[in-house]
């Protein structure tokens, strides 16, 4: 019996923008629905849709129904009676989710008593019952806790266990896991996985992740401008997708297990490009055309409507659904890929920059009267890399694990607080004003968010005038040069940034890095805060910049499917140290360092049959305080490996800081443990 | 201008500015002009306003102090704003010590009683009007030095500015040309309280006597002058009094609307980014 049906839901915001268009989906209990869809999809609007939380002057029509009772049109009062009892919901945020001036317990023990008039002290133990369920160690204790005493995904995990804290028939979670590390993420993952099992709960999994949902529905339905274009079995939609989004999304997704740095771009497909279609495209056509390598005559001529296409249910909206039946052959391999850049070997080529021993703590103050200092931040603490010319070093870590701290100070051009920055064999401690500013040239950055790098007041043309003037270059036609060189047309010159899509936000950005052609150029994030199919465009454009360039890259990511395809190197950093650096191929091919494992372990695949047989050693725990590193290795708190050591390996771990040491058989590969996972190189 | 608010406060002040410009004009009588065969009369039509004790044209009379009024207050607000802007974002941008020796003479010159030090000051500097302009700026800007200091802090982290920033700008350029413009609302708005401010503190130094100096008028003066009679006789007292009020009601508006206007969290913009 399905617990949750909606029916033809409608939502429109004024005036004439309608976000979700009739959409259709129903949930059994203990079934696991993911909705998968880019920013502007309206699958947030659907979930609020669902929970009445949609804000008021909004035109909602259609049916919501839960165990068969309509719930749309109800008043907000009725609602209440019934959200967080029968319906409840995980929101992404968990820290704006919790209110932050009472104590955890307290709050799941209020959601109890308000639908079942519980005692007080019947709710709280069954809150503290709850927190152990999640996974809260010391439930008893942390019930007592306030929400900015939790990191984020325990305070995700509290969010979960109000959320079955009265045996909902049914969960809504909106992008449960997207503010979290990976980590974090496979952790949390297996919390709503216990959940589901302890109510046996029906669960809508809403995520732009197509890789998180893999493993854990059992359905799947993309959402493509307010419409479900496809759904179906999990199974069906990974492994026969019929849509040509769907298609499109599944190819450019990156992946840890795919090929790597060359070999990527040897075998990439053409990615799905252009910007999504806004909210309101022309009512008589597929939404998908403009974007689509498939599209006939019949596409123009009306919204397609849902038609079987598989077994299990698996419909498609696709007029055109007999050209994708080989999900391969949709979108064109392009005949000229990047051509494998002619480099000399490793060691042959010049240093662009290196790092040793770069250290940078951030002070921290306590007391209102008298500040004093209290200790600092150890944010980067010892870090050294090189980076040769044509080559992308990549620094991946968990979030405050010091890797943006390493790439501002290596920005900064200026002595830093120990250690040594070298670019293109300057000493930055011993340069000039004069010389800093010309040394700028050849280093430029590349922001994650392209919403905030471009000032909103000046036009592209300016933003990329701005590098010329400022080291007086002469402009000429370099804006349209720079143009071209990133994908876009003459004409964006006169646009200001709001006029532009997020991809075509981020081309500017990197046009701008570009202008004053440097040698070296630092990423921060380029890719994280891009739709994946507007992702796999800009991941081309950087390879085959560098490619064409012959720029050096220093990449910085938290996403190791992306770091994948773009590096040749990577240097893994936990807690302001590098445990691990080496090549793309050997690191993911064989992690020397636990962490590496673990990081690499909790990565989820967008392959539901790969991803049900991986075994995984989950990480536990968060990363330790930064202000307070512990004596020893500094990852033993968490490491799987440390638990398996007998007393006598073990100290070692407990008493001594691992320095790096070469590893396998690549001379260019170090790692800082103890007890590597794979044999250590004897020292000659 | 879809503010209300805004809209009636600026149609007002463009009506009294314009007022004030092109009433002299008008008028038959110049401010200074004396009719030695009207003294203390009701409104008429040789006297639209009546006249004062010695004969003066209160018509005339008005406009001029509301001009002076109007261009002191003006001037002292851009003079302010633009002091706070500066200092404030050096301040904030710069850092380190110059930060710290800007915030103290910030301190110091909030807690001067700037009333008794203008008391002091305005009369040994020699009377011209304009003197009051730069000693009245002198003792606005420092709140809103602050608040733009702290609007530097976060406004520095940007990526758009640190971008900037790692392109080799300089700091001056920096300033002028990434972190001024994204202050320029609040800017606009402390200019526009910064004028009704500066019209009342103007106003007030003038009717203490210390201000504008006899013969010129100005608002305060004229204040001073008609309150002695303005029970029995409150022509001069009332035009001038009203005058003052109506200007700082449409300088308020303004910066009421503008404030709703330019500020993206208040309700009245529809809310949304």
């Amino acid at each position: 019996m399905n617990v949750l049906e909606v029916t033809d839901l409608r939502v429109g915001f004024a005036p004439d923008v309608q976000a979700v268009r009739g959409v259709g989906l129903s949930v059994g209990q203990g079934e696991v629905l993911g909705i998968v869809g880019e920013s502007g999809s309206g699958k947030t609007a659907l979930a609020l849709a669902v929970m009445g939380l949609l804000p008021e002057g909004t035109r909602t029509s259609g049916s919501v129904r839960l165990r068969g009772e309509e719930l749309l049109g109800r008043s907000d009062r009725e609602l209440s009676r019934v959200r967080g009892k029968d319906l409840a919901m995980v929101f992404q945020d968990p820290l704006s989710a919790l209110t932050p001036v009472y104590a955890v317990g307290d709050q799941i023990a209020e959601t109890i008593r308000i639908h079942s008039g519980a005692t007080r002290a019947a709710a709280r133990a069954r809150a503290v019952e709850l927190l152990d369920l999640v996974g809260i160690p010391g439930a008893a204790r942390r019930a007592r806790a306030y929400p900015h005493e939790f990191s984020g995904g325990m305070r995700q995990r509290v969010m979960i266990a109000m959320a079955i804290a009265n045996d909902p028939v049914a969960i809504l979670a909106d992008e449960p896991t997207t503010a979290l590390d990976v980590t974090i993420q496979a952790q949390v993952l297996d919390v709503l996985r216990v959940a589901k099992e302890a109510t046996g709960a029906a669960i809508v999994l809403i995520t732009h992740d197509l890789a998180v949902v893999a493993g854990f529905a059992d359905r799947v339905m993309v959402m493509y401008a307010g419409r479900a274009v496809e759904s179906g079995p999990v199974d069906e939609i990974y492994r026969r997708p019929r849509m040509p989004y769907t298609i499109g999304l599944l190819q450019s997704l990156p992946r840890v297990d795919g090929p790597a740095g060359e070999g990527a771009a040897r075998g990439r497909r053409a990615p799905i490009e252009g910007p999504p279609s806004g909210a309101a495209p022309p009512p008589a056509r597929c939404p998908f055309l403009p974007r689509c390598p498939v599209a006939d005559a019949a596409c123009a001529a009306a919204e397609p409507e849902p038609i079987l296409v598989g077994p299990g249910g698996h419909v498609a909206a696709c007029v055109n659904t007999s050209a994708t039946a080989d999900p391969a052959a949709v979108f064109p391999v392009p005949d000229v890929a990047v051509p494998p850049p002619a480099r000399r070997p490793r060691r042959e080529r010049p240093i662009v920059l290196e790092v040793a021993d770069l250290v940078r703590h951030h002070p921290v103050y306590r007391g209102a009267l008298l500040r004093r200092r209290a200790g600092s931040v150890h944010a980067v603490d010892g870090v050294g890399f090189d980076v040769r010319e044509g080559e992308t070093l990549a620094l991946v870590g968990e979030s405050g694990c010091g890797k943006t701290t390493a790439l501002m100070e290596i920005l900064r051009l200026a002595r830093p607080q120990r250690g040594r920055v070298a670019v293109l064999g300057e000493d930055t401690a011993a340069l000039s004003p004069a010389r800093r500013k010309a040394l700028r040239r050849d280093v430029q950055v590349v922001f994650q968010d392209p919403f905030t790098s471009l000032d909103p007041r000046m036009r592209v043309a300016d933003i990329l005038a701005e590098p010329l003037t400022t080291h007086g270059l002469p402009i000429g036609r370099r804006v349209e040069e720079l143009l071209d060189l990133v994908g876009l047309e003459p004409a964006h010159a006169g646009r200001y940034p709001h006029g532009l899509s997020g991809g075509q936000r981020q081309r500017v950005g990197i046009a701008r890095a570009l202008a004053l052609e440097p040698r070296l150029l630092l990423l921060d994030e380029p890719v994280a805060s891009l739709d994946v199919s507007v992702q796999a465009g800009v991941m081309d454009l950087l390879e085959e910049l560098r490619a064409r360039l012959g720029l050096a890259y220093l990449f910085v990511a938290h996403d190791l499917a992306v770091v994948r395809r773009i590096a040749d190197r990577v240097a893994v950093m936990h807690l302001g140290r590098i445990v691990e650096i080496g090549s793309v191929d050997e690191v993911y091919g064989a992690p020397a360092h636990p962490y590496t494992r673990a990081l690499l372990d909790a990565v989820p695949l967008p392959d539901p049959f790969l991803e049900r047989r991986r075994r995984r050693v989950p990480l536990r725990g968060d990363p330790p305080d930064p202000t307070d590193p512990p004596p020893g290795c500094r990852f033993r708190s968490r490491c799987p490996r440390y638990t398996a050591l007998d007393a006598v390996e073990s100290r070692l771990c407990d008493e001594h800081d691992p320095r790096p040491r070469a590893v396998g058989h690549d001379a260019d590969r170090s790692v800082a443990c103890h007890h590597p996972l794979i044999a250590a190189k004897v020292e000659l | 201008m879809r503010n209300r608010r805004a809209l009636c406060g600026c149609v007002l002040l463009g009506l009294l500015l314009s007022l004030s410009i092109a009433g002299p004009l008008v008028s038959p009588w110049g401010w200074d002009d004396t009719d030695f065969t009207a003294f203390r009369q009701g409104p008429s039509a040789r006297h639209w306003f009546g006249t004062t004790p010695s004969g003066r044209d209160v018509f005339a009379l008005t406009l001029r102090g509301a001009q002076k009024s109007l261009l002191i207050g003006v001037s002292v607000a851009v003079v302010s704003t633009g002091l706070a802007a500066l200092f404030g974002t050096v301040a904030g941008f710069v850092g380190g010590w110059t930060d710290r020796v800007l915030m103290w003479g910030v301190d110091l010159l909030l807690v001067l009683p700037s009333l008794l030090v203008l008391a002091v000051l305005s009369p040994r500097l020699g009377g011209h009007w304009l003197l009051l302009v730069p000693l009245l700026a002198a003792f606005l800007w420092m709140v809103t030095a602050r608040a733009v200091r702290a609007m530097t802090l976060s406004v520095r982290e940007r990526e758009s500015v640190l971008a900037a920033r790692f392109l080799g700008v300089g700091t001056p350029r920096l300033i002028a040309r990434h972190i001024v413009p994204q202050l320029a609302s609040l800017l606009v708005v402390d200019a526009s309280v910064n004028v009704s401010v500066a019209v009342i503190a103007e106003s007030a130094l003038s009717f203490l006597g210390i201000g504008v100096r006899a013969p010129d008028v100005s608002l305060g003066t004229l204040i001073a002058d008609g309150r002695g009679a303005a029970t029995t006789y409150p022509w001069p007292f009332g035009c001038a009094a009203g005058l003052l009020v109506l200007i700082v009601l449409a300088v308020n508006l303004l910066g009421d609307g503008l404030r709703d206007v330019l500020d993206p969290l208040s309700p009245s913009r529809g809310g949304g980014r």
